[in-house]
């Protein structure tokens, strides 16, 4: 390793999906970084970036990991330009961290973080879409600038620091969502939005069938009837418009459509959010959207947070299939979570809670509970893993097996109304094909060799085994 | 080997939609940036995306490069055609595949224009966002080329923010769907706003926009620039988004006086476009707090209903155009600044201006930091073009020390593929050569756009001397 950057041996905690690396690195500049990657070119070792790890455990294993290059001391708010409303910041400046200096303007990233601990290079990595995505995009459309390091040390920029910029390909995009694969993020730089003067949550509960139950055509829940839709006025006849469609695409303009199930038998909560001026007025007009809607100041517990699970999916949909993918995951013991507007929903399963008979007790925890539940769930969930090990685990739950099988179903019965399944997060690797079919997987095979030809980027992390 | 490729063209296309003669082939010589011109080996008129992967696939075979081309409409001549390469223009895949309301998408040909997108929605409550300039006429196919904008993009973003999907036909001939909902890399991202360079797509899923509820366009007139300056910096403060903020000086207004008489307060050193939108409510107080913060304006003009809203724009729409009744010739530029940086930058302009006698009119899109200074000249008056060549570039130069970029909308093209390496150095641009590699290692896709004289795809990283041995020995081309 380069003189001058801190390295130690590593150790357990140190772990990538299961697979320990050697060292860790803690570089504190970009050129640290770079002084990394050219050292682990000439060697020929494998590395993957971390950030706060708190999805480290996402994705297949490396094929190798011989360095884990921790951001944590990229900790920098490099600048912060208020008249612009733009911010740049190394990658391991937390979510929280950046949050609170930019709120202490008045100012905010639009980003929501479903995951606590997460850096600004892991939360662009990663590319979650958060509640808010609806309407301000997701990590790609916020980011204007990137700096990243390649696997042979390459320090290479692209976007600014103006919101507006079409000056060359946009590397920021490429890297956005890109698993560690291509190369490290070191710094990013984000337009940013005034902090939202009033919020306000309108709760209620949706009405879902349930697919085992009677489904007479017009009668029961299902999808929402008599609504007056923007659409009811014209357009194709063919899809009829559900509750979540008519919030999405309400004049009072909210910013997140979300849904909540804590289990099969718990009850599907809606939450929309209002921001911005005369957030109270609009509140009202949305809730009057919503048979035996709430309108208050705080979200519900559950907001913007992903549901625990050891196996977590993603589910994306056309947004006007909402209630039917609801309607098709019942039954499976997970909680479901996301976002209706978006079409986009996060689906939890834990083994032991997967059973049928059993329902799931996530539901209704507050958010400080589950804060406190948080830090020290991790150690106690890895400490079950290896006690139990993958075969007891087969037994007792769901199993390898078992989940292939349910990911596979669940597939069909989502290519059925145009939508799609990724496992993002599973103990369990084999025979499970984590992302399904992708029509570019050999334009990004190409993308990979050529940024990575010595496949020494989180080798095989991420999709088709990139 | 293009006459061969030609000659092959019937295997893939109908004879009417193959143009192999001189006359009709001008017609494409250029497209909005008028000063390059190239006559196309050969231009063809596919109708589906079948037909286009045939003609690139014969491209490959016989090494030939394309270039696709939508309306023609861009502005850094990123459709230049090539003189030994085959123009595919999209003019023929014009029909709107799909229109699903429920989930706020249309599926498009490439050649669709922008507004008609808008137009087959609006009565239904909708309409797509991005609205570039001359969106009665250019297409779909060149937005997502150029990753277009338009003076709504300060809160609704660029293309790139609105495109889902892309069905694209690879540099290879290969069909592909890039899709935002797909896990992987993001190479619709990547693809949108590569300018022709990574493929030609041949079908465009684009999220729709609910019609806000409420519009206010506002007209506020001062006495000069710099107060003017002051009111946008003033709005952003005020944490208010508007849809637009538009700021002409006191040249550019007087030629869209000249040009459509659009009755601007007489006088005025600077006049702001100021457009809300949004929940009537949230309109209401914005337009309460934004009259405060213009109160210096000596006139503030309150369009409430679509004719009085499309007088104000009359005179921004036309400014470009217009700025021909005051000036014979004129280069349109279009470069980004930190929007706090535009005091500094506009003073700096005007020294430019000054120090070689060339006349600049203002027109920007304030609200993103967006100029689009019009360089003035006399193409008749020896030397005065070049230099207002040296103004425009120096204006550029500007841009780029104030930390912003050589261009905001109107793409790399031909034009500025020499002000690349001031903005991005060796290795920026050697990366994105990397994607360029992936999709199209041969180079047959655009060649000559947005990299000034890139490397050959396998080369290794280094100083180059001299021709390359395979260009010298015919066996490559460098692009």
């Amino acid at each position: 390793m380069p003189s001058g950057v801190t390295v130690r041996q590593a150790g357990p905690e140190d772990e990538v999906a299961g697979v320990r690396p050697r060292w860790v690195a803690l570089p504190e500049t970009t050129e640290e970084v770079a002084a990394i990657m050219t050292a682990a070119a000439e060697h020929d070792l494998a590395v993957v970036p971390v950030g706060g790890g708190s999805k480290l455990h996402w994705g297949s294993p490396p094929e190798r990991c011989d360095v884990l290059l921790d951001t944590c001391c990229l900790n920098q708010v490099l600048e912060h330009a208020e008249g612009d409303l733009v911010v740049r910041a190394q990658a391991g400046v937390t979510m929280e961290a950046l949050a609170r200096t930019l709120a202490a303007r008045g100012q905010e990233l639009a980003l929501d973080v479903p995951v606590e601990g997460a850096t600004v290079g892991g939360t662009l990595a990663t590319a979650l879409p958060g509640p808010r995505s609806f309407r301000y995009g997701g990590a790609r459309d916020l980011l204007i600038g990137i700096t990243v390091v390649l696997a042979d040390g390459t320090v290479a920029h692209s976007g600014g620091k103006v919101v507006k910029n079409v000056a060359g390909y946009d590397l920021g995009k490429l890297f956005t969502g890109s698993y560690g694969t291509l190369g490290v993020i070191a710094e990013a730089t984000f337009r940013l939005h005034p902090l939202a003067s009033e919020r306000r949550w309108i709760q209620a509960h949706l009405p879902v069938r349930h697919a085992d139950e009677s489904t007479t055509p017009g009668t029961g829940p299902g999808p929402v009837q008599g609504y007056a839709s923007p659409s009811a006025r014209g357009g194709p006849p063919q899809r009829k418009a559900t509750l979540a469609t008519v919030l999405a695409t309400s004049q009072a303009e909210p910013t997140a459509v979300e849904v909540n199930r804590g289990g099969d038998d718990a009850a599907c909560e809606l939450a929309v959010l209002v921001e911005g001026s005369a957030a109270e007025s609009r509140a009202e007009a949305v809730a009057a959207l919503m048979p035996g809607a709430t309108v208050g100041a705080e979200p519900p517990s559950w907001w913007g947070a992903l549901p625990d699970g050891d196996v977590l999916m993603e589910l994306r949909f056309p947004p006007s299939r909402g209630e039917v993918v609801l309607e098709a995951v019942h039954g499976l013991g997970a909680t479901v979570r996301g976002s209706l507007a978006s079409g986009v929903l996060w689906l939890a399963l834990s083994p032991s809670e997967s059973s049928p008979e059993r329902s799931s007790e996530s539901s209704g925890r507050s958010s400080e509970s589950s804060e406190k539940l948080g830090s020290e769930k991790l150690g106690s969930e890895e400490l079950g893993r290896e006690e139990l090990g993958r075969e007891e685990l087969g037994s007792e739950g769901l199993g390898s097996q078992g989940l292939a099988g349910l990911v596979a179903g669940l597939r069909a019965r989502l290519a059925e109304v145009g939508g799609r399944v990724s496992v993002l997060a599973s103990p369990y690797a084999e025979g499970l094909d984590r992302w399904g079919e992708i029509s570019a997987l050999p334009l990004m095979r190409r993308v990979k060799e050529r940024f990575d030809p010595g496949r020494r980027m989180s080798p095989g992390r991420y999709v088709g085994g990139i | 080997m293009l006459a061969e490729l030609i000659g092959r063209l019937g295997e893939v296309l109908e004879p009417e939609a193959v143009i192999t003669d001189p006359v009709r082939l001008r017609t494409y010589e250029c497209d909005g940036l008028t000063y390059h011109r190239a006559t196309p080996g050969v231009a063809v008129l596919p109708e589906n995306a079948e037909q286009v992967a045939g003609v690139i696939r014969l491209c490959n075979e016989y090494g030939v490069p394309f270039v696709a081309r939508g309306s023609g409409t861009g502005l850094s001549g990123g459709a230049l055609p090539r003189t030994d390469g085959v123009l595919i223009v999209t003019s023929k895949m014009r029909a709107i595949v799909e229109i699903d309301l429920p989930n706020r998408r249309a599926v498009v040909e490439p050649g669709v224009t922008n507004l008609a997108i808008t137009e087959a929605v609006r009565d239904q409550g909708y309409y797509y966002a991005p609205d570039p300039s001359s969106q009665q006429v250019c297409s779909i196919g060149g937005n997502v080329a150029e990753n277009s904008g338009g003076a709504h993009c300060l809160k609704y973003g660029f293309t790139v923010n609105h495109v889902e999907a892309c069905e694209i036909v690879t540099p290879d001939g290969d069909i592909v769907t890039l899709d935002r909902a797909d896990p992987g890399y993001d190479l619709l991202g990547a693809f949108i706003g590569s300018e022709g360079t990574l493929g030609v797509t041949t079908k465009v899923t684009v999220r729709l926009s609910r019609t806000p509820e409420a519009v206010t366009t506002v007209l506020a007139a001062f006495e000069n620039i710099e107060q003017g300056g002051e009111a946008v910096s003033a709005i952003i403060a005020a944490g208010i988004l508007p849809a637009a903020i538009e700021m002409m000086d006191a040249l550019a207004i007087a030629a869209a006086e000249a040009a459509v008489a659009c009755r601007y307060p007489e006088n005025a050193g600077a006049v702001l476009i100021v457009e809300l939108d949004g929940p009537s409510a949230e309109v209401e107080r914005q337009f309460a707090l934004l009259s405060q913060i213009c109160s210096k304006a000596f006139e503030l003009r309150v369009a409430e209903d679509p004719a009085e809203r499309a007088a104000i724009w009359r005179g921004r729409k036309s400014a470009f155009a217009a700025v021909g009744r005051i000036s014979p010739a004129y280069i349109v530029q279009d470069g980004v600044v930190p929007r706090t940086s535009l005091p500094e930058v506009l003073a700096g302009i005007d020294s430019l201006s000054r120090e070689h006698g060339i006349k600049v009119a203002n027109v920007f899109h304030a609200g993103d930091g967006n100029l689009h200074p019009l360089v003035l000249f006399d193409d008749t008056e020896p030397g005065a073009g070049e230099r207002a060549e040296i103004v425009s570039g120096r204006i550029l130069d500007l841009c780029i020390e104030h930390g912003g970029s050589i261009t905001g909308e109107h793409g790399v093209g031909v034009d500025k593929a020499r002000y690349m390496p001031r903005m991005f150095t060796d290795a920026d641009l050697d990366t994105m050569q990397l994607v360029r590699c992936a999709f199209d290692p041969r180079g047959l896709s655009n060649p000559g756009k947005i990299f000034p004289t890139p490397r050959l795809c396998g080369e290794v990283p280094g100083v180059r001397k001299g021709v390359h041995p395979l260009v010298e020995s015919g066996k490559a081309e460098q692009f």
